[in-house]
């Protein structure tokens, strides 16, 4: 059986094994943490600081610091609150999310993470990238205006002989998350449905499917992001 | 000297345009022109993008009447995945697209008459601008105004319940729609507490139309002589002859009533029509090919609608119409100032219509969506509030769009829109040397006959000012704006 630890979050005691990471140990103990790039089942990798969270005074990533004995963490610190909302607008500015017709709205994460942090106009200038969508896999859609290269389908999309289906190309500024055209023609129902599944934004899309489930029905129009573990 | 009087903005209309007339040394007027001086461009960035997003994106053209882009892109998406030519849906399918564009068009009418064109009737044409608005309409006339914003919500709501939002939904997709009405909305507007309901709500209309006859009783001059010009019409109209605002076929009439464009299928329209550019304004010109680019201008629209149909299916509304057939003789009418009469007419239509679809059960159950073979090309067509709206796309394999044209209701109403600045300026300013605000609003009146949309029309972004220049010898004599 795993130690228990006791640590504090914005100065409420909790408790969780030891090794869990922060972002875990929080969730368990009814406290939420955003996370874009981590997902569950899928080894952290901490790249998109979105769950930056002071530890005892310093910096870190919530997805990949375990929690250990006596830590300090702040969630709700003025400083992380503007950091996190800094990092949502980049995002934004840094593709071309237009919300209002994308299929995702409503239950895309990144969406509902700027309604959470009240994003109402991003602080930085839009850089409106040239951006492809490459509609050349028989049952994926992927747009790269929307992709904000999380490489959660990277790392949790591969095919039965355990082939990683979409990989980076390109280069700095330039680089795109792309199908692998050979192995992504084999592409299943359900993998491509997991595969927009996994992915936080409307970057990958079922061809031919859109908007079939009702504004009204959608995730967060049901629920704030990050509330159900709030209210537990 | 010359002169060139300009009225900018335009005001109580939806979008931003402006007017200039120009006068000779006589004081003759010479030329005038309605200026549509914004762009969009939406034509031209839904290319690339997965079909089905269209009905989606390209309603965010407008927020007064984006259920019209909305089913009229859906419709040729329907085209595109197999699903027929506007009768292939399921029951479901097509008629809650019906009821979600007949509350659109029940709530857009009511914005237009109450919100935008009442006060000029109720104050006068040239009564104080500081009363010739909504808010003085409150005052003056409690209940009207009441009655315009209720109807509004009414509408709003009709299109919520269908479409998932007031504004800017997303219930129809390509082949159909994405719900089912729910019984708790059908029981709210059959029989929500009054005046929420469609019982009052078709009062209401009925209550808007005798407030239209009251009025036109004793103005006669305001709404039969104040403007009157020749024009063709075009509309869609049910196979059988009815007003049909969702869908049919393409019906135009000539000057003299008579059909020059015989009941076709509007997948072929390009055979029928075509669009001239010119280099002052941002809007194109259509035309029937028939008739030619100078002599094929139109009119769409209420007006067109009452002109082009044989007769409408539902009742009170019918009665209607045959009081309007009857005042006009059996014959077209060419005064513009009717179609705040079409309008309401319509208005009473649609409560009518609405009932009988909230008491359908096809829409509380049943298949929402359809698909057959997928096409490459396919154009949707509607009556839009302001008149027919043509949606027209070209799908490649990969199912990213390659071609958009969009030919809005006010586009087709660019014309006749002129030709009635045209009119009233000769008739009131011709040898006047300085314009009064009711000259100004005069042109004004002119144009909200049409209830146009200037943004829809360019595709562009934007209030709805206009701007009226006073041109002498091509000197700037005297401008109004109204900001």
């Amino acid at each position: 059986m795993n130690q228990v630890v006791k640590f504090t979050i914005d100065g409420i005691e909790c408790m969780a094994a030891q090794g869990q990471y922060i972002v875990d140990a929080a969730k368990e103990n009814g406290i939420y943490i955003p996370t874009l790039c981590n997902y569950p089942g899928v080894k952290p990798k901490g790249s998109c600081r979105i769950c930056t969270v002071k530890v005892n005074g310093r910096m870190m990533t919530a997805c990949t610091t375990p929690v250990a004995e006596n830590m300090q963490i702040e969630n709700q610190d003025n400083e992380i609150i503007e950091l996190r909302k800094a990092i949502i607008e980049l995002l934004f500015i840094e593709g071309n999310h237009f919300c209002p017709a994308c299929e995702k709205s409503g239950n895309c994460e990144l969406q509902a993470l700027a309604y959470r942090y009240t994003m109402m106009v991003p602080r930085f200038p839009y850089t409106f990238p040239q951006r492809a969508v490459d509609a050349t896999n028989p049952k994926l859609i992927k747009d790269q205006n929307r992709c904000i290269l999380c490489k959660r389908c990277i790392r949790a999309i591969q095919d039965e002989k355990g082939r990683s289906i979409f990989a980076y190309h390109k280069r700095s500024n330039k680089v795109e998350i792309g199908l692998d055209p050979k192995i992504g023609k084999g592409l299943t129902d359900e993998l491509a449905q997991k595969s927009v599944d996994v992915c936080p934004v409307g970057a990958l899309l079922i061809r031919g499917r859109g908007f079939e489930q009702p504004i009204g029905q959608r995730k967060y129009d049901k629920q704030a992001i990050g509330s159900d573990i709030e209210n537990m | 000297m010359g002169q060139k009087i300009t009225i900018e903005p335009v005001t109580r209309v939806e979008g931003h345009g402006k007017v200039t007339i120009h006068l000779d040394n006589e004081g003759q007027v010479t030329q005038t022109r309605l200026h549509i001086v914004e762009f969009r461009g939406f034509e031209r960035f839904v290319q690339g993008r997965p079909y089905w997003e269209a009905p989606v994106l390209v309603q965010r053209l407008c927020g007064i009447c984006p259920v019209s882009h909305h089913l009229a892109a859906a419709k040729a998406m329907d085209v595109i995945v197999g699903a027929g030519t506007g009768d292939g849906l399921t029951p479901t399918g097509e008629k809650m697209r019906r009821l979600m564009h007949y509350g659109q068009m029940f709530q857009s009418h009511a914005l237009h008459f109450f919100h935008l064109a009442s006060p000029d009737l109720l104050f006068g044409i040239d009564a104080d601008p500081k009363s010739r608005n909504v808010l003085a309409l409150a005052l003056e006339n409690k209940d009207l105004a009441v009655q315009g914003v209720m109807m509004r919500k009414f509408g709003q709501e009709i299109i919520a319940a269908t479409a998932g939002k007031k504004i800017h939904g997303t219930g129809a997709i390509p082949g159909g729609i994405n719900k089912h009405l729910s019984q708790m909305d059908k029981e709210h507007f059959l029989n929500g507490k009054a005046p929420m309901n469609i019982d009052s709500m078709i009062e209401w209309s009925q209550a808007a139309l005798e407030f239209f006859h009251h009025y036109h009783e004793h103005n006669v001059g305001i709404i039969d002589a104040f403007v009157e010009f020749p024009s063709s019409y075009l509309s869609l109209v049910r196979k059988d002859g009815a007003l049909d605002l969702y869908h049919g076929v393409l019906r135009a009439k000539d000057q003299e009533g008579n059909i020059i464009l015989h009941d076709i299928d509007y997948q072929n329209y390009l055979k029928y029509i075509d669009e001239e550019v010119r280099n002052w304004s941002y809007m194109k010109f259509p035309y029937l090919k028939e008739l030619g680019n100078d002599a094929g201008w139109y009119t769409v629209g209420p007006l067109a609608r009452m002109n082009n149909a044989d007769f409408i299916d539902t009742p009170l509304a019918q009665h209607e119409f045959e009081k309007f057939k009857a005042y006009n003789k059996g014959k077209l009418s060419h005064k513009p100032m009717h179609a705040h009469w079409a309008r309401l007419i319509e208005v009473l239509h649609a409560a009518e219509k609405m009932k009988e679809l909230l008491n359908d059960p096809d829409l509380l159950s049943g298949e929402l969506v359809v698909k057959g073979t997928r096409q490459h090309e396919g154009v949707g067509i509607i009556e839009a509030p302001r008149g027919t709206l043509f949606h027209h796309y070209k799908v490649d394999h990969q199912d990213q769009i390659t071609l958009c044209n969009l030919i809005v209701s006010t586009t087709h109403n660019n014309q006749p829109m002129n030709e009635a600045v045209n009119q009233v300026a000769r008739k009131l300013m011709t040898g006047k040397k300085e314009i009064t605000e009711g000259m100004m609003n005069a042109v004004e009146v002119a144009i909200r006959a049409y209830d146009p949309c200037l943004s829809c029309a360019t595709h562009a972004l934007g209030q709805m000012p206009l701007e009226l220049t006073l041109l002498q010898n091509g000197q700037v004599l005297h401008t109004r704006k109204n900001r």
